[in-house]
């Protein structure tokens, strides 16, 4: 290779990664852009058709920035005091259907939304996207290791070659030596006829005690750990009658957890919402990432009086009493400490393990805020004499008021 | 000598069969085939085989338990606001079996009622319960109940059944409609719509508990045919001639209440009232008497008159001390005192009427002018009814929830006259003994399932509403009625409404009633004369003319059964009756003279002959019953549908008469043993307690002199001197409880032995049924039982030591023992020598002082239960839940619908593992998270247990005795601190369960 070649190799490169650092600059306004539109606009906008409200397709271009922002901060202002006359005949084409008002937005998360647009409208539309459910009954394993499995298959390929040379290398050499034997010391042609007799060492006591003991050790080994996951059932992530997306809802439109799950801050269960709690909103929203499908699958269920039959995703036995309130209200314990990041999964999965062991830990490690709370009064004073008689040490644990007693569970 | 006779061992090898002949000469037959279809010859299953099913079998298995089975989650499709999966709803609403009424709370779950609670805003229960009451929710989930509308036994659509029921009406010239007492003005109202559009309709009532002897003595006395308003509570001195007020009488949870008021003591308080019963059996009433008398049924009347002229200033005819002793009390107590008499004879009811006016009772004690309606029956025109239904001049009947055939003494005479009527309709909830002879059976829902009220007494008002949907197909009786009264609304939960809109509320919020689900009307007092118009001469003289004549025989109610109307409840069936404590049966009840006399043992099966009429029933001897006398427990023997065995026990109605008012009493019994035995299932055989201080009892008087005379206080012996038990103790350190300390206190003096507790904790948590052999052999489960123990008359030797004492006389309880109940369940102790016998740690003690139980953690090995001194465990011998074929007596674990009722914050305890009270820890986790919530520390009261909030006398607080505030530290520590008491203290295993010991008003 010729240094002028290597030099044009270079600065090709150079130039490839400056461009690629620039276009990162570029779309740190659009991602910002898709994040706010996704997460306030989609229920009512799309961009190549019109939804409940207009599609915004090219919105730059009929309507100056200005106006935008003047509408999406209060487009009643606009329409009942300023009359501005687009908006009225667009208030009247759609129905009359007040637009939520984002008084927050600040100027350049308006302009970002509108790069988006601007950027989506030259993009063709996209038809529905198919969901990609796991296949039944697959759990779907997390990929975040996928990269380090990688480097791995690498590795191993990596050694595997060397192994192989350098075996090929030291067939040569010896084929070589041997011919010139005559040539050679005793001591070295002890070397170059050394044999290795496998079966000798294969028939070997120690050989075979170790090896069996191996295999006795591997074999109760992966029968413990099999024993110790029956009935675990962590990242089970099944297929959903209708694919809900707790990414789109949670994460995106951060709508919050109580306002489907009734129960959470008030009962034992933290509740599946009734399909006229999803109706709430879809009565309106007809239209999601995924297309029209889905959710004219849920309307369809409620208007026929057919309940939804999800499939369960997190089980404890019947024989452990959990109380959502307890942790949630009492505890004061956010939701994602035992689902995981919730926000972020479009199929829900079991990111816990849910046993008794992953229980027990959680109150031993975890202090309870007793502040201002009138019921931890006596606790609380009982803690500190202890501290102080060096019985305990820091700040009182669940386990230190009977969190890890039987019978706060097992009833 | 040669033997030429030849041997075969059948046909075959005479013949030479050939399918013998290839077995002959193998010693050993084939394996059994593992293949249902094995081919030819040699293809049998060998070893192999067998050992590769084996092996797949097993793997089939773990890889199929490795896999979670899906489970689905399916919400409402349109969630009602008010309801949260996971959060209980309480709705106010009443209990009215017939006559019987309790205000009550139904706790539901997902909209299922799964626990009866006490209304406390009611004046008239004020909070208490029966066992009756508790129960009745599991009655709703009967599947012998009638689930459509049926016409001969075959289902019919209701709209078909209305149109021909109407088309009949029409037809019929004389309307018969026979119903128990009513106690529901709208229901009233609703009859008298029927009657404008029938006009031939005749409404006849009528009690299988008649108390039509009462309600004529009063018609007679004041000129009203009503129930007068008793108040035990003012009364210092009580006298009860064969009435058992606190288990069956009238309305035991309102008298109970009130009584047991009268009975409490504490720091302020020193004065109690005073019990005289003079009875033929021992009733619950008795067994709480100070002073008891045994009479025979026939001298009621003699007694009450004898009483009449003792107060009057005359001389008895009866030498009796106990009954002068009652007089001389009640003179002392004038207008403070109370008698009371069970009879149904108007004679004796006069007489009574005349004792409690001449001791000026009326105003105080028992308020005339305040009647009440619990019963309202008239046994002479029932009996006007039979005749005219014999003499076929009715035409058409309706039952509106009556089953006289069954419970009516005539009622064999019904059964035969019932067919030949134009139309005859049951509203009974099953296929009955009324109800399958009638042509029409359109059930009425079940009172959880209905809209109605009930007005207990003048000025009291009681709504009840539903508390879920009907479960099966049936229709409200009033909406029925209201259908084929032909009006405009037959909703009747709107008739209700306007009902008392227009004649109750005046002018005040129904929703508050419907929320309160009672109202009190301002009285408007009218005035009752009370000049008496009765001939007392004549009353006296009736009185005389009853004869004692041979062996007399009282039919009773139990607390349990009472006449029958839940007679299918498995829960009643298993609650042990508080003085036999006998289950799943009735019998005879006879003295032990009687039984010594005439060769009789417990459970002899004998035949009782009386007014013509014979039953067979097994001999159950019975400390207390008056000699020469016996007693039947009545609501047996009834046809239960839909259970495998549809009738327990024997009817004993049919021995009754009923020429006049129904007459409970039998004389000229005769009774012949048949040679038959049948066990009796007894939940407490030992009767007595052998001299232990178990129970700590004494007299008022005593108490005052010294109130810690008769208390038991144990010392133990130590090389260093004698310590008080607590003093000395295996344990170095004590376990901290710093923020509760959850303690019961249960006062002797108030528990009468009711039993509420027992069917409100089985309902609480989930305790099984099962069934009366396994009770036979002890294995009952109930978590809190009723120890009922009678006094002996025998005297140990010595005090103190148990060798040549004479503990074998102490066995033997006396002709007319004192009784006392003692509730037992886990003691919960501190010291518990259960725990520290448990190889696996399954029963631990928590923090709050409760001694836990672990069912996933328990293997079973009894230890446990052999080393609890109290013997309050209890093992599941068998899986008694999903395991109908072995268990169909307990339906609330085994059938679609009986599941409903279970607690779903309670663990079904599988088989192999022990339980016992868990101090209904899942109430106490509840009352606390509701104050970490709300973040105030835990109020006295917020939390209690089933059993306490069952209790009709609050014989039993619960709280935190770390708070001085609750009361259950005060009574402990504070009001009855000399009578509080661990049992078996001697032991240290220092309980968190208090008894406050038995203080009885007499002489010892």
């Amino acid at each position: 290779m010729s240094f002028r070649a290597l030099k044009i190799f270079s600065g090709c490169f150079l130039l490839v990664f400056l461009l690629n650092s620039i276009s990162v600059f570029a779309q740190a306004d659009l991602a910002n852009g898709k994040e706010l539109f996704e997460g306030n606009c989609t229920a009512c906008h799309a961009i190549h058709k019109d939804k409940v409200g207009p599609a915004l397709k090219d919105i730059k271009k009929r309507r100056d920035l200005t106006w935008i922002k003047k509408f999406i901060r209060n487009s009643q202002n606009v329409i009942k005091v300023e009359k501005d006359p687009y908006a009225v005949a667009l208030y009247a084409k759609y129905n009359n259907t007040e637009m939520t008002a984002f008084p927050s937005f600040k100027d350049n998360e308006i302009e970002n939304i509108v790069a988006y647009i601007m950027d989506e409208s030259v993009k063709t539309p996209a038809g529905p996207v198919p969901t990609t459910p796991s296949p039944e009954g697959q759990p779907q394993v997390n990929t975040s290791g996928g990269n380090d499995t990688l480097i791995l298959i690498l590795t191993v390929i990596t050694l595997v070659l060397v192994a192989v040379t350098l075996i090929v290398f030291l067939t040569v050499i010896r084929r070589y030596l041997k011919d010139r034997e005559d040539k050679l010391a005793d001591e070295d042609k002890e070397i170059v006829n050394q044999g290795f007799d496998v079966m000798a060492v294969l028939r070997h006591k120690a050989f075979i005690i170790v090896v069996s003991l191996l295999l006795v050790g591997a074999g109760v080994r992966s029968l413990w750990v099999g024993a110790l996951s029956i009935g675990v059932e962590q990242n089970y992530a099944p297929k959903q009658p209708i694919p809900f997306s707790h990414k789109l809802h949670a994460g995106n439109l951060k709508i919050d957890c109580g306002y489907c799950h009734t129960g959470v801050y008030r009962g034992k269960q933290a509740n599946i919402p009734g399909v006229n709690i999803c109706m709430n909103c879809h009565s309106a929203v007809k239209e999601g990432p995924s297309g029209k499908e889905n959710i004219a699958a849920l309307v369809e269920a409620y208007n026929n009086k057919k309940p939804i039959q999800w499939v369960r995703v997190h089980n404890l036995p019947d024989l452990s009493y959990f109380n959502h309130s307890q942790h949630t209200v009492a505890g004061g314990i956010e939701c994602v400490k035992c689902h995981g990041e919730i926000d972020t999964m479009s199929v829900v999965r079991q990111a816990s393990n849910l046993t008794m062991g992953w229980c027990i830990n959680c109150h031993r490690e975890t202090s309870v805020n007793g502040k201002d709370n009138a019921y931890y009064d006596r606790l609380l004073k009982f803690h500190e004499e202890e501290v102080k008689k060096g019985k305990r040490k820091g700040e009182m644990k669940a386990v230190h008021i009977g969190g890890t007693e039987c019978s706060k569970c097992h009833y | 000598m040669e033997n030429k006779k030849t041997y075969w061992r059948g046909v075959e090898e005479l013949t030479k069969d050939p399918e013998f002949l290839k077995h002959a000469y193998s010693e050993f037959p084939e394996f059994v085939p593992v293949k249902e279809q094995s081919g030819s010859e040699g293809e049998g299953t060998n070893r192999r085989d067998f050992l590769k099913l084996l092996g797949f079998g097993i793997g089939a298995v773990s890889l199929a338990a490795c896999e979670a089975p899906v489970k689905k989650a399916i919400p409402y499709l349109d969630k009602p606001e008010e309801v949260e999966p996971g959060i209980a709803n309480y709705y106010a609403s009443t209990f009215v079996d017939g006559g019987d009424y309790c205000s009550i709370l139904v706790k539901t779950r997902e909209g299922r009622p799964i626990k009866i609670e006490g209304n406390k805003l009611s004046p008239v229960s004020a909070g208490g319960t029966s066992a009756r009451v508790q129960a009745s929710v599991l009655s709703l989930y009967d599947s012998g109940r009638t689930q459509s509308f049926l016409k001969a036994g075959a289902t019919i659509t209701k709209e078909k059944a209305d149109a021909e029921i109407i088309a009949a009406l029409a037809g019929a010239s004389q309307i018969r409609i026979v119903s128990q007492t009513i106690l529901s003005p709208s229901t009233k109202a609703v009859i008298a719509q029927f009657k404008e559009k029938y006009p031939s309709t005749v409404h006849i009532q009528y009690d299988p508990s008649s108390a039509s002897g009462i309600l004529d003595a009063n018609k007679q006395s004041f000129g009203k045919r009503v129930l007068p308003s008793y108040d035990f509570s003012k009364a210092k001195t009580i006298v009860s001639i064969g009435a058992d007020f606190l288990g069956t009488w009238i309305s035991p949870v309102e008298f109970s209440k009130q009584f047991a008021a009268g009975r409490k003591l504490n720091k302020s308080k020193k004065e109690m009232s005073r019990l005289y019963a003079f009875e033929s059996n021992l009733s619950l009433t008795g067994s709480n008497a100070d002073y008891r008398e045994p009479v025979l049924p026939s001298q009621e009347g003699l007694v009450a008159l004898s009483l009449l002229k003792l107060v009057s200033g005359g001389t008895s005819s009866i030498k009796s001390a106990k009954l002068k002793k009652a007089s001389d009390d009640l003179l002392a107590n004038k207008g403070a005192s109370l008698v009371v008499a069970g009879s149904n004879d108007v004679n004796v009811q006069i007489i009574v009427n005349e004792i409690n006016k001449v001791l000026g009772n009326y105003g105080t004690t028992v308020d005339i002018n305040t009647p009440s309606y619990y019963r309202q029956g008239d046994d002479a025109e029932m009996n006007k009814f039979v005749d005219e239904l014999k003499a076929k001049s009715i035409d058409a009947v309706l039952f509106l929830n009556a089953n006289p055939v069954y419970d009516h003494p005539r009622g064999a005479e019904i059964k035969q006259a019932l067919g030949g009527l134009k139309l005859s309709v049951s509203f009974n909830d099953r296929k009955d003994e009324t109800s399958e002879l009638c042509t029409y059976l359109t059930p009425d829902n079940h009172y959880l399932e209905s809209w109605g009220d009930a007005m207990p007494k003048k000025g009291q008002w009681s709504l009840i509403q539903p508390t879920i949907n009907a479960v099966y197909g049936t229709r409200q009786a009033q909406e029925s009625l209201l259908i084929w009264a032909g009006a405009s609304n037959t909703n009747f939960g709107d008739f209700v409404a306007s009902y008392w809109n227009a004649n109750v509320l005046s002018g005040a919020s129904f929703n508050k009633a419907l929320h309160d689900g009672v109202f009190s009307s301002a009285s408007s007092s009218e005035e009752t004369s009370e000049s008496s118009t009765a001939d007392i001469s004549a009353a006296e003289a009736a009185v005389l003319a009853v004869k004692a004549g041979g062996l007399e025989a009282k039919l009773y109610e139990k607390v349990g059964m009472g006449w029958g109307s839940q007679a299918g409840n498995p829960w009643l069936q298993e609650f042990p009756d508080p003085i036999s404590k006998a289950t799943w049966d009735n019998y005879v009840a006879v003295p032990a003279s009687y039984a010594s006399a005439n060769g009789l043992k417990q459970g002899s099966v004998v035949t009782v002959k009386a007014n013509g009429k014979e039953i067979s029933l097994p001999v159950l001897i019975q400390p207390g019953q008056a000699a020469n006398s016996v007693s039947i427990a009545l609501g047996y023997g009834r046809k239960i549908s839909g259970r495998p065995k549809e009738v327990i026990g024997v009817n004993a109605f049919a021995l009754a008469s009923a020429t006049g008012s129904v007459s409970y009493n039998l004389t000229n019994v005769t009774i012949t043993p048949t040679g038959e035995f049948r066990e009796i299932a007894q939940t407490q055989t030992h009767d007595t307690i052998m001299d232990r201080p178990v129970v700590q009892e004494t007299t008022l008087a005593q108490f005052l002199k010294d109130p810690m005379k008769h208390r038991f206080q144990p010392m133990i012996t130590t090389p260093d001197g004698k310590k008080k038990p607590h003093e000395v103790s295996l344990w170095v350190k004590e376990h901290e409880k710093p923020n509760h300390l959850w303690q019961m206190a249960i006062d002797l003096n108030s528990c009468i032995g009711c039993g509420a507790c027992v069917i409100s904790c089985q309902a609480e948590n989930n305790v099984p049924v099962v069934g009366r052999d396994e009770v036979i052999r002890r294995r009952e489960m109930h978590w809190i039982r009723i120890d009922r123990y009678y006094s002996s008359d025998a005297e140990t030797k010595e005090e103190g030591k148990y060798f040549g004492s004479n503990y074998d006389a102490l066995e033997v309880a006396s002709d007319n023992p004192q009784v006392v109940f003692m509730p037992m369940l886990c003691q919960h102790c501190n010291h518990a020598p259960c725990e520290t016998v448990c190889p696996v740690a399954a029963t631990t003690h928590s923090s709050e002082g409760l001694n836990q139980m672990a069912y996933n953690r328990c293997f079973g090995t009894r230890y446990c239960a052999n080393n609890c001194p109290y013997k309050v465990r209890r093992f599941n011998w068998f899986k008694y839940f999903d395991n109908e074929e072995r268990f169909p007596e307990n339906i609330s674990m085994n059938t679609e619908m009986g599941r409903m009722v279970l607690n779903p914050d309670v663990t079904v305890r599988s088989r192999g593992v022990m339980e016992k009270c868990s101090m209904c820890v899942q109430r106490i986790q509840e009352g606390k998270l509701a104050a970490k919530k709300a973040k105030t520390a835990v109020k006295d009261g917020a939390i209690n247990v089933a059993c306490a909030t069952a209790c009709p006398t609050d014989a039993i607080v619960f709280g935190d005795v770390n708070d001085q505030e609750s009361r259950v530290y005060k009574e402990k520590m504070v009001e009855n601190k000399e009578r509080a008491y661990a049992v078996l203290e001697e032991l240290n295993v220092q309980p968190n369960i208090h008894y406050l010991s038995k203080i009885r008003n007499n002489e010892a």
